[in-house]
Formats: C-alpha cells, structure tokens, sequence
C-alpha cells in the first residue's frame, strides 16, 4: 500500500497548523469519495501532539518522517522524506498554496512523475478519477484540470475549506519512519518573523486594503486604525505599493498575494483587472470610492461613494459604539 | 567569479482579458497580442545586474514555445543579455508544467555541455498559467537547490548564493551551492528599460532553434504526450451577483447605514 490514498503535508506555518487543518477537510471528503485512507505526514522531531490532532481533525493516520534536518526549510531534504512516504503509488498529495507548500509540490511532482495543479480551490472525484478546479490569466479563467498520471500533486488555496473540526477520542496509528539525513546544498542562514502583531494576509477574516486613492504613506494610516477595530489585516493595491507607501508583502493582485477573505474593504481602489485577480474570490466586497463608476465599486457587494478618510473614522467609531467599547 | 547564467523565459498574452471558444471550451489564442512575460523582467533584471557585479559573467535566455515566442526572447535581448535560445516545434504543443520544466532542463544541460551554467533565474509566475512552479521543477530535474519568492540576492559568487525569500510569516535567508535555480519576485529590483541601441541589436541578433532531439529528448518527453496534467475545459467565471449601493444624505449616515448592514450580515 505504499504511497496509495490521499495524503496531506502539514507543513508548519507561525509555528501553527491550521493550513493543514483546511486540508484534512480538503483530504477527508475525497478520501471518502474516493473510499481511500487519509494519511497526515509530519516532518521533523516531537511531533507526538500535533500527530495525535491530526487524526483528531481526520486523518486515518499519520507518519512522521523523524529527522531533525527535516524542521528546516532545506526543500531538497523536506521533498525527498514526502517522496519516500507517498511514492510508488497512486498518491494524491495535498499541499497549501504557501510559499513552501509550492515549492515543494513543485519538486514533488518531479520526484513522483506526477501531475500537479497549483493554487486549487475546488476539488472533486468522478468515477475514482480527479478533478481540480484552479484559475489562470489572473482569474479570468478557471482552468479544470484530471491527470493521466497515477499520483498526483496539489496545492490548495487557503480560506476555501474550513479547518476540519477535533473529534476529541479520535485515535489511528502514529507511524514513525526514519530518514537518513544526506548533505545538501541548500544552508538555512536565517529566519526573521517581521512584524508578529501583524495579522497574516492569506488567513485573515477581514482584510482591509488601500489604493491610489489614500493619497500617501501618511494617508494610510487610516487603514492601519480602521484595521485595529476590525481585527482586519492591511493590504494595498500596486499603486500604494509602487508610491512606496506600504511594503510589498501587503500588495494584493496579481504581482502580489492571493486572498479569500470573508471581507474584502476596498478603499480607494479603482479595481484594475491585475488587482481583482488577487481578491475577486472575497466573499463580500466593501468598497470605498468617490468615483461611482469604477470597476470596484461594480464589483462589490456593498459600495459607498465618499471621500475614505472622512467615511473609515465614522466607520470605526460606529463599530466600537456597537461594540460598546 | 563569473558564473554563466540562464534566465527562462515565456511569452504570454499582454492583455488577460482572454476569451473562450465556446465549442473548444479553451482560450482562444489566435490573434492574441503577446510580449515577455512581465514577472520575467525582474528575473532579466537580476541577472544583467549580476554580470555588473561579477565580471566575465554571461546571461542567456530560453524559452520553450512557438515561433512567435521569439519576440519574448528579443524583448530580453534589448536589455542587454547576449544571447538567446528557442525550444521549438510541434512536439512541445500542449505541455504542462512537468514537460515544460523537463524540456528547459534538458536545455539547460545542452548548454552546459560548452559552458556550465552555474544559475539559472525565473520570474515568480508566468501571467497565463499563474502557476508558478516551473523554476523548483527544472531544479529538480536537474537535482540542483532552488528557492522561489526570491526578493534579495544577498551575496552571490562562482560558488554560492545567499538569497532572502519573502513567504507568509516573515522573511528567511538561505545559501545555496551551485549551480541553482533561484525564481524571483518584484520587490528584487526595478527592471532597466531598453536602449535605443539595444533595440537595433536585439532585432538582428540570432536566435538558436531547438528541437526535442537537438536535446536528447524522445517526442513523448515533451508536449501533451510527455504531459502529466490535461486541461479539460476552460470557462469564464461566474460574474459576482450584483451588490447594493449604500446611500445617505451624509457620510455620518453612510457609515451607520453601511455598519448596520455589516452586522445584520455577521461581517463584523
């Protein structure tokens, strides 16, 4: 039964794993549909709790591949332990769409001779065999995608599936497989954790994000306070990123992220098409204009026409008058 | 110090605004305007401004697709790399991301036969596929180091570099040995204009052309026959259901009006 089922990769990410909690309920309803085991795969040492809320959240079982090298980012390594666990089989190995989950799908696939999909946001199985729904050309098309090969390889775009819920008592094996460590050519130097308060783009409820239209890197203040009240995370458009007004790994669209918010507050954002491709996926659009033509304002679910630094104070002070705080 | 470098490129669509062909259910590509990629410029980019650094350096680019692709390939030429390739034929049509990257693998061996390459550089995605694995794939093949989401090069020399990745939770700095496959992002540089003189050259400058064979590879190493992941259909997505204007006589008004709505629908 080597590398058959499904399989999730649960990579850590701010030293959490609720990506990999989207895809245990990713990987629980295809393993169901596919009457296959779900399998958690841990890399790295003392992973006894995380290994045992895995199962909790759904897993059938889970291996952790035990080597101290495997906790750093050395994707050389890290791919080569996946590919030992889900090789030779008809494996369908789920990763998330982070930095690190592409990057080792990526190799993955290679490793495997599998076919890959990147960024999924729906997923399916008929008649035993896969399909993957993801978009391309900045979100003006959804691509469906089957695979001719026995494995295969995805990423899942965050904030589409829920966290799978714990089970409390839910209990599987716990499968300890070794690894021999081999010397590499890839050296981790450094990690810098910026800015910890920050609330991470690609998971955040509420995202709150300023264009053009907030003037200048002053002007964005207002986005950081109404953030505050929200509990949002801040994003900008290119424009505000370009000006030099918010750094680069707040930019949203198709040079930037990707995000699935339950909110998207668009503020001051005119709506170009590379901008939509990063957050037309949002489940409610709010959008902050003067101009009422603008494709953001057409795109949204809620639109208000207004200068934004007179309306997001009146708006922040409403919220905290409800909140009654 | 000098390292031979290679920069993969793709010509893609300049506008995304792409329509399907209803009874291919594909995207029509006929008489699509194409150019480099843009998310490719940086990676040029970074490999011209490697070369000032390290003298005796060279920059090649590559690209697998159609005739048409040569243009993409003159684009990076008219800022100043050297020289340029063209996987072509008709054995490449159709491929995916597994064919492609072992097809630009297999180039990147062929000219390491004269001259070993010692870095080759992608952009973050193409604009088309938005995949934006390609890079890590070719590393693969070629059983090299790579990182993606590069946004510094922090040092860099004939052995090693030593390179800054932006990802979710921060940032990271990791050394790799050489040769290596490094994909960028926007935020490592500001991409050079072409000279008018650059131009000129790029225009008369040759551009090799070759085809699965020139490279070792058997026909179903490449196109959809060396393809693992097939398009099925390709659609528009929905169009969002229309929203509602939130209206008042004051922006007092608007903004009470607007977060009593965004309560009664849970949002806040």
């Amino acid at each position: 039964m080597a590398g058959s089922g499904v399989f999730v990769a649960a990579l850590p990410l701010r030293g959490t794993f609720a990506s990999s909690h989207e895809l245990l309920s990713a990987g629980r309803a295809l393993a169901d549909s596919l009457k296959e085991p779900l399998t958690a795969v841990l890399l790295g040492g003392h992973l006894s709790d995380q290994a045992a809320e895995l199962i909790e959240r759904g897993a059938d079982r889970v291996v952790i591949v035990e080597c101290e090298a495997l906790a750093k980012p050395d994707e050389e390594l890290q791919a080569a332990a996946l590919a030992g666990v889900c090789g030779g089989g008809t494996a369908k190995v789920l990763l998330p769409a982070t930095v690190a989950g592409r990057s080792l799908a990526a190799r993955l696939s290679v490793a495997l001779k599998a076919g890959i999909a990147t960024d999924v946001f729906e997923l399916a199985a008929e008649g035993g065999s896969l399909k993957a729904r993801r978009t391309g050309y900045g979100g003006n098309i959804i691509g469906e995608i089957s695979f001719v090969s026995p494995a295969c390889v995805l990423t899942l775009q965050g904030m589409v599936w829920p966290q799978a819920p714990r089970t409390p008592g839910r209990t599987g094996p716990v499968e300890r497989v070794p690894f021999s460590s081999v010397p590499t050519r890839t050296e981790f130097v450094s990690f810098d954790g910026g800015d910890a308060g920050e609330v991470d783009l690609g998971s955040a409820d509420i995202v709150i994000s300023g264009g053009r239209g907030v003037g200048s890197a002053d002007g964005y203040k207002v986005i950081r306070e109404t953030a505050k009240v929200l509990g949002a995370a801040t994003a900008a458009s290119r424009a505000a990123v370009d000006s030099g007004w918010v750094p680069y790994r707040c930019q949203v669209g198709l040079t930037g992220r990707t995000v699935r918010p339950k909110m998207y507050v668009a503020c001051g954002i005119s709506g170009q098409i590379q901008h939509l491709a990063g957050m037309s996926s949002a489940k409610n659009i709010v959008a902050i204009n003067t101009d009422p033509e603008c494709p953001m304002m057409k795109a949204a679910t809620l639109s208000v026409v207004g200068d934004l630094n007179e309306l997001l104070p009146l708006i922040a002070a409403e919220i905290r008058k409800r909140k009654g705080a | 110090m000098a390292i031979n470098i290679v920069v993969c490129v793709k010509d893609t669509p300049e506008s995304l605004s792409v329509s399907v062909d209803p009874a291919t259910k594909r995207v029509k590509h006929e008489g699509v305007k194409t150019s480099l990629n843009p998310f490719d410029e940086y990676a040029v980019e970074e490999a011209l401004r490697i070369k000032e650094k390290l003298p005796g350096t060279s920059v090649m680019v590559v690209s697998v697709g159609p005739v048409q692709a040569e243009g993409a390939l003159r684009e990076a030429l008219s800022r100043g790399v050297e020289s340029a390739a063209l996987v072509t034929g008709p054995e490449f049509a159709g491929s995916d991301t597994f064919a492609t990257s072992r097809v630009l693998a297999a180039a990147v061996r062929k000219i390491s036969e004269t001259k070993p390459v010692g870095l080759v550089l992608f952009g973050k995605n193409s604009n088309d596929g938005n995949s934006g694995i390609v890079g890590a794939q070719v590393a693969a093949w070629l059983g090299w180091p790579s990182a993606i989401s590069v946004r510094k090069v922090e040092s860099v020399d004939d052995k090693s570099i030593a390179v800054v990745r932006l990802l979710e939770d921060g940032t990271d700095t990791v050394k790799l040995g050489l040769p290596a496959c490094v994909s960028t992002i926007k935020e490592i540089n500001e991409p050079r204009l072409p000279s008018l003189k650059g131009k000129l050259a790029a225009k008369k400058a040759p551009i090799q052309r070759w085809s699965a064979s020139d490279l070792g590879l058997k026909p179903e190493d490449a196109g959809s026959a060396g393809s693992l992941a097939r398009i099925q259909a390709e659609t528009t997505p929905p169009a969002r259901p229309s929203g509602m204007a939130v209206e008042g006589k004051t922006a007092a008004e608007k903004a009470a009006k607007l977060v009593d709505i965004l309560v009664e629908r849970k949002l806040v």
